[in-house]
C-alpha cells in the first residue's frame, strides 16, 4: 500500500514539525521580558511570595528542564494552567477552539462558493468581458488581505447599511442555554433558527472577510484548471452528446480541474485559519486568536504555549485532511 | 535564456503607472510631512475634538480631513504615519528578502543537507499564524521600530525562501549551468553569476509585494497597540481608534483606512505588474 | 436525400484564411463513405462542424448541413444540440484521451441515454450491458465498474464505439478511429466498426489518411486537399481510375498490402503546385 506508507510519512514529518514549533515557542517566550508573576500579583507582595509562585509553576528551573516537564505533561495531556485565568489551559483552549473553527469552517464555504462561482462563470463566458471583469475582481480580492476587507466590511454593513452584528459572537440578550460550544452547530440540531441567525449574523462579516482571498485564490486557480481541461477530448465528446456547455463544465470538466486545485486550497485555507487571529480580535469575536493576543499581552506563558500547539496542530490537521481527500477523490491513487 | 527573459518586454501598463504613482506620491508626502502638514500630528485640542472633514457641515476649514476624538489632525497624522509605514516597508521588506532570498538560493543550488534543514525550517515556520508569531515577537522583543522590523523579517523569510529555492532548483538542472562550470567556476561564483540573475525579477517582484505586506503587518501591530509608542501616528493606531467611535466619527477610521487600502494594493499590483514585465513567459 | 447534407460549407479561423471551401458531401443511411486528404486537410473540421463543436476561433462564412432533411441552422441552439445527440454520434480519434479519468465507465456508456434521451437507469444499464456484449467485451459489468485508466487502449476503443452505438445514432462519424492503436488492434478495432455498422445499418462517415483502409470498408469517397473537395466518387471507380490527378498521386503514395515496399512515390511537385494553384483560383473567384 503505497498510499498507506505516504499517510505515514506525512504523519512522522507532522511530528518533527509540531515538536519544532513547541521548541520554538518555548524558547521565545521565554525570553520575555518582564515577570509574568510579578504582573499577577498585588504592589505589596514581596521576593519571597514572587518565588514562591514562580516555584509552583516551575519558572524557577531552567528552560531545558522546564521544556521535558511541559512535554512530558502535554504527552499526559496535561498543558498546563493558564496564569491570567488560573484555569486549566487544555480546557480554556478546548472551549474556544469551536468558535474558531467555526468561523473557519464557514468561511471556507463561503470562499468555496464565491471562489467556484466566479471560476465557473468564468469558463462558460471564457475570452469574453464578464472573464475580464471576474479576472480583474479576483486580483484585487487577492492584493488585498483579510485585515482590511474586515474593515471595510464593517464600513458597509456596520454603519452605512447596518444590517449586520459588528462584534461577538452571539447577542447577550438571545435567551438560549448552550450545551455546546459548537454554537452554530447546536442551534441546527435544536431546531433554533432564531438563534442560528443571530449566530450568522454576528459571524457573517468575519468570515466574509476571511473568504474574500480564498475565493479569489480558488476563483483564479479552479479556472485555470477548467479551462485547460475544456480542450480535452473527453469533454469535446460530452458535447456531441447533447450536453450544453454548462452541464459540459459542472459534469465532465469539474471532477477533474477541483483536483489540481485542492492541494492548494489546503495550505490556502491554514492561511485562512491563521488570518483569524487578527479577525477575531477587530470583531471582538470570542474564538482562540482572540485569546491568543489577550494571553500574549499577559504574558502568560503556559496559554501562549497551548494555543500555538493547537494551531500547529489544527494546520497539519488540515494538510494531513486535503491529502487523504485528494487520493479519495483521484481514482488513480484510490486504487494504488 | 537570461538575454531572451530581458529582451522581451512588455510596455508598461495602466496598473503600474497608478500604483507607482501613488506610492511616489506617498512617499514625497512623507519625506515633506514636517512641511506640508497642515497640523502638529501629536497636538491635542479637545474642544476641536471630532471635527468632520471640509466638504461635511459643522467643519472647520483648518483640518481638511477632520480631527480625531482627541481634536488630532487627521491628515498630518496620515502624512505621518507614511513616514513609520514607508520605513518599515522600505527596510523590513529588504532585509526579509536579502535573507530569505539567499537562504533560498543557497537551498535550492546546493542542496543535500542544507536545504534539508532549511527546508524543515520553512515546514515548522508554515505551523505558525503568521499574525500570532508577530505579536508574539514584539511582547518579547517590546515595541519600537527595531522590533516591528526584526518581526517581519523572522515571519516573513520563508516566503522568499520557498519561491527562490523551487527557482534555484528549476534553473540549476539547466544546461547552461552544467556548461558555466566546465568552464570552470567554482559552485558558489557559478551561483551568483548564472542562477542570481535568472531568479532576480522573481525576487523583486516578491520584495515589491513584502513591501505591502509589511506595511498590513505594522498597521495589523498598531491596531493591538503593540507597534510603536501608544500616541504615536500610525495607521494601524489611528483605525484601532476609528473602530471604536465609527458610529460618531466615521472620517477617523475612513481616510487612513483608504489610505492603507491604495498602499497595501499598489505595493501588490506593483509586484504583479512588475512580474509579468520582466517574464515573457506567465507563471 | 442522403441523411446528411453537407452543403457549401466554408469556414474560416476569424480574421484569418479559410478552413474549409464550399465542401458539399452527404452520406445515405447504410452508407460508408470515406473522407481522405492529408494531415491539416480540414477533414477533422468537417466532422466538428457536423456535430457542432467547432472551436471558438473558426468562423462558418457560408453554408447548410442538414440532417434527415432538417437544416441544423434553423433550429433553436438547445434543440440542435439534442438532435445532434440523438442522431449522431463520435468515435474519437485517441481512445486514451476520450474518456473522463476520474469517472467510471458504465456512466460514460449511458449517460447520453440517460440524460439527454430521458431513459430510466436500469434500461440505459441493459442496454450497455448488451453494447458492451456486442462489441466483444467479456464480463461487461466488471468493466462498466472500471476506471478508464483501469483498462487497455483497444478496450477503451471498444467502449466507445460501444457508447457511440447506444443510442442507436442515424450517423456515426469516426475520425481516423484507429491512427493511436497498436497496429494488431487497428485491425480487429476497424473490423469491429464495419460489424457494428452493418448491423446497425448506420450511416459512416470515417474519417482517414490511409486509402488502403477505404479500399476495405467505404462505398464511397471524397478527397480533400486544402479545405477543397478533389473528387467526390465511389470507391470502385476511384480505384479503377481516379479522376483527379492529385488523387492518381495519392494513390501510388500509398502503400499497397500486397507489396509494402514497391512502388511508393510520393505526391510529385508539379501535382502538388497544381493543386495548389485550384484553390487559390478558387478563393480569387470569392474575391479574397
Ligand atoms: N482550434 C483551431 N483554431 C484555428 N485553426 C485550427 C484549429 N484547429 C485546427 N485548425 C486548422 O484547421 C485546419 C484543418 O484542421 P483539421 O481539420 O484538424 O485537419 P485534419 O484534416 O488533419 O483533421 C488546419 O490547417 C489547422 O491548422
Ligand atoms: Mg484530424
Amino acid at each position: 500500500m503505497p498510499f498507506l506508507r505516504t499517510i505515514l510519512a506525512r504523519l512522522a514529518a507532522t511530528l518533527v514539525t509540531l515538536f519544532g514549533a513547541a521548541v520554538i515557542v518555548f524558547v521565545v517566550i521565554r525570553v520575555v521580558p518582564g515577570n509574568p508573576i510579578a504582573m499577577m500579583l498585588p504592589p505589596g507582595a514581596t521576593e519571597d511570595d514572587i518565588a514562591r509562585l514562580q516555584a509552583l509553576y516551575g519558572l524557577d528551573k531552567s528552560i531545558f528542564e522546564q521544556f521535558v516537564i511541559w512535554l512530558g505533561g502535554v504527552v499526559r495531556g496535561d498543558f498546563g494552567t493558564s496564569i491570567s485565568l488560573r484555569q486549566p489551559v487544555l480546557n480554556l483552549v478546548l472551549g474556544r477552539l469551536p468558535a474558531t473553527l467555526e468561523l473557519s469552517i464557514m468561511a471556507l464555504v463561503i470562499a468555496v462558493f464565491i471562489g467556484g462561482a466566479m471560476a465557473l462563470t468564468g469558463t462558460l463566458r471564457r475570452d469574453t468581458r464578464t472573464e475580464a471583469a471576474i479576472d480583474v475582481t479576483s486580483g484585487m480580492a487577492l492584493s488585498v488581505p483579510d485585515f482590511l476587507w474586515g474593515l471595510i466590511l464593517i464600513l458597509l454593513f456596520g454603519v452605512l447599511w447596518p444590517v449586520f452584528h459588528i462584534s461577538g459572537r452571539v447577542s447577550p440578550s438571545l435567551d438560549f442555554d448552550f450545551q455546546t460550544q459548537f454554537y452554530l452547530f447546536e442551534s441546527v440540531l435544536r431546531l433554533r433558527f432564531d438563534v442560528w441567525a443571530d449566530l450568522v449574523s454576528h459571524m457573517f462579516m468575519p468570515s466574509l472577510a476571511l473568504a474574500i482571498p480564498l475565493a479569489a485564490i480558488i476563483s483564479q486557480l479552479l479556472k485555470q484548471s477548467l479551462k485547460e481541461t475544456m480542450h480535452l477530448d473527453y469533454v469535446t465528446l460530452a458535447r456531441t452528446k447533447g450536453y450544453s456547455e454548462a452541464s459540459v463544465i459542472t459534469r465532465e470538466a469539474l471532477p477533474n480541474a477541483v483536483l489540481p486545485t485542492l492541494t492548494l486550497i489546503g495550505v490556502q485555507f491554514t492561511f485562512l485559519i491563521g488570518g483569524t487571529v487578527i479577525i477575531e480580535r477587530l470583531f471582538s469575536y470570542e474564538g482562540l486568536g482572540n485569546m491568543a493576543i489577550d494571553a500574549v499581552i499577559n504574558r502568560d506563558l503556559p496559554l501562549i504555549q497551548g494555543i500555538v500547539i493547537l494551531f500547529a496542530l489544527l494546520f497539519t490537521v488540515v494538510n494531513l485532511v486535503v491529502d487523504m481527500t485528494y487520493a479519495a477523490l483521484n481514482p488513480r491513487l484510490r486504487h494504488a | 535564456m537570461r538575454d531572451a527573459r530581458s529582451r522581451v518586454r512588455r510596455p508598461i501598463g495602466l496598473r503600474l503607472w497608478l500604483s507607482g504613482g501613488w506610492i511616489t506620491l506617498l512617499i514625497i508626502g512623507a519625506v515633506l510631512a514636517p512641511l506640508i502638514a497642515p497640523h502638529d500630528p501629536l497636538y491635542q485640542d479637545l474642544f476641536a475634538g471630532r471635527m468632520p472633514p471640509v466638504w461635511v457641515d459643522g467643519a472647520d476649514p483648518n483640518f481638511l480631513l477632520g480631527t480625531d476624538s482627541l481634536g488630532r489632525d487627521v491628515l498630518s497624522r496620515i502624512l505621518y504615519g507614511a513616514r513609520l509605514a514607508l520605513t518599515v516597508a522600505l527596510v523590513a521588506g529588504t532585509l526579509t528578502c536579502l535573507i530569505g532570498a539567499t537562504l533560498g538560493l543557497i537551498a535550492g543550488y546546493y542542496r543535500g543537507w542544507v536545504d534539508m534543514v532549511i527546508s524543515r525550517l520553512v515546514d515548522i515556520w508554515m505551523a505558525f499564524p503568521p499574525v500570532l508569531f508577530a505579536i508574539l515577537l514584539i511582547a518579547v522583543l517590546g515595541t519600537g521600530l527595531t522590533s516591528i522590523i526584526i518581526a517581519i523579517v523572522v515571519i516573513d523569510w520563508t516566503r522568499f525562501a520557498r519561491v527562490v529555492r523551487a527557482e534555484a532548483m528549476t534553473q540549476g538542472t539547466m544546461d547552461y549551468v552544467a556548461s558555466a562550470q566546465v568552464v570552470g567556476r567554482t559552485k558558489a561564483g557559478t551561483m551568483f553569476a548564472e542562477i542570481l540573475p535568472n531568479v532576480l525579477p522573481t525576487i523583486v517582484a516578491l520584495l515589491t509585494l513584502e513591501m505591502g505586506i509589511a506595511v498590513i503587518v505594522e498597521a495589523i501591530l498598531s491596531f493591538v497597540n503593540l507597534s510603536i509608542s501608544t500616541d504615536a501616528p500610525t495607521w494601524g493606531g489611528m483605525i484601532a481608534e476609528g473602530r471604536t467611535s465609527v458610529h460618531q466619527a466615521w472620517w477617523v477610521l475612513v481616510f487612513p483606512l483608504i489610505t492603507l487600502f491604495l498602499t497595501v494594493l499598489s505595493f501588490s499590483q506593483l509586484g504583479e505588474g512588475l512580474k509579468d514585465y520582466f517574464d515573457p513567459v506567465l507563471r | 436525400m442522403s441523411f446528411l447534407e453537407v452543403e457549401n460549407l466554408t469556414l474560416r479561423i476569424a480574421r484569418g484564411p479559410r478552413i474549409l471551401r464550399a465542401v458539399s458531401l452527404g452520406v445515405d443511411q447504410g452508407e460508408v463513405r470515406g473522407l481522405v486528404g492529408e494531415s491539416g486537410a480540414g477533414k477533422s473540421m468537417i466532422g466538428k462542424a457536423i456535430l457542432g463543436t467547432l472551436p471558438r476561433a473558426i468562423q462558418v462564412v457560408s453554408g447548410r448541413i442538414s440532417l434527415d432533411g432538417t437544416d441544423l441552422q434553423t433550429l433553436p441552439a438547445r434543440e440542435r444540440r439534442r438532435r445532434i445527440g440523438a442522431q449522431v454520434a463520435l468515435i474519437p480519434q485517441d481512445p486514451l484521451t476520450a474518456l473522463n479519468p476520474v469517472r467510471r465507465v458504465g456512466p460514460q456508456i449511458t449517460n447520453r441515454l440517460v440524460d439527454i434521451l430521458g431513459w430510466d437507469r436500469s434500461r440505459a444499464e441493459a442496454r450497455a450491458r448488451e453494447l458492451l456484449d456486442e462489441v466483444h467485451i467479456p464480463d461487461p459489468d466488471r468493466v462498466m465498474r472500471s476506471y478508464p485508466h483501469e483498462l487497455s487502449g483497444g478496450m477503451r476503443q471498444r467502449i466507445l464505439i460501444a457508447s457511440a452505438f447506444a443510442a442507436e445514432p442515424k450517423l456515426i462519424i469516426a475520425d481516423e478511429p484507429t491512427t493511436a492503436l497498436d497496429v494488431t488492434v487497428q485491425k480487429q478495432i476497424l473490423r469491429l466498426i464495419k460489424e457494428m455498422q452493418d448491423r446497425h445499418n448506420t450511416a459512416l462517415l470515417f474519417v482517414t489518411h490511409d486509402l488502403g483502409v477505404v479500399s476495405k470498408i467505404c462505398q464511397s469517397l471524397t478527397v480533400l486537399y486544402a479545405g477543397k473537395v478533389i473528387e467526390d466518387t465511389d470507391t470502385r471507380s476511384f480505384f479503377a481510375a481516379p479522376g483527379h490527378p492529385y488523387s492518381q498521386a495519392l494513390l501510388h503514395a500509398t502503400p499497397k498490402y500486397t507489396d509494402p515496399e514497391d512502388s511508393l512515390t510520393p505526391v510529385p511537385q508539379h501535382v502538388i503546385d497544381a493543386v495548389e494553384a485550384e484553390v487559390t483560383d478558387f478563393d480569387k473567384g470569392l474575391g479574397a
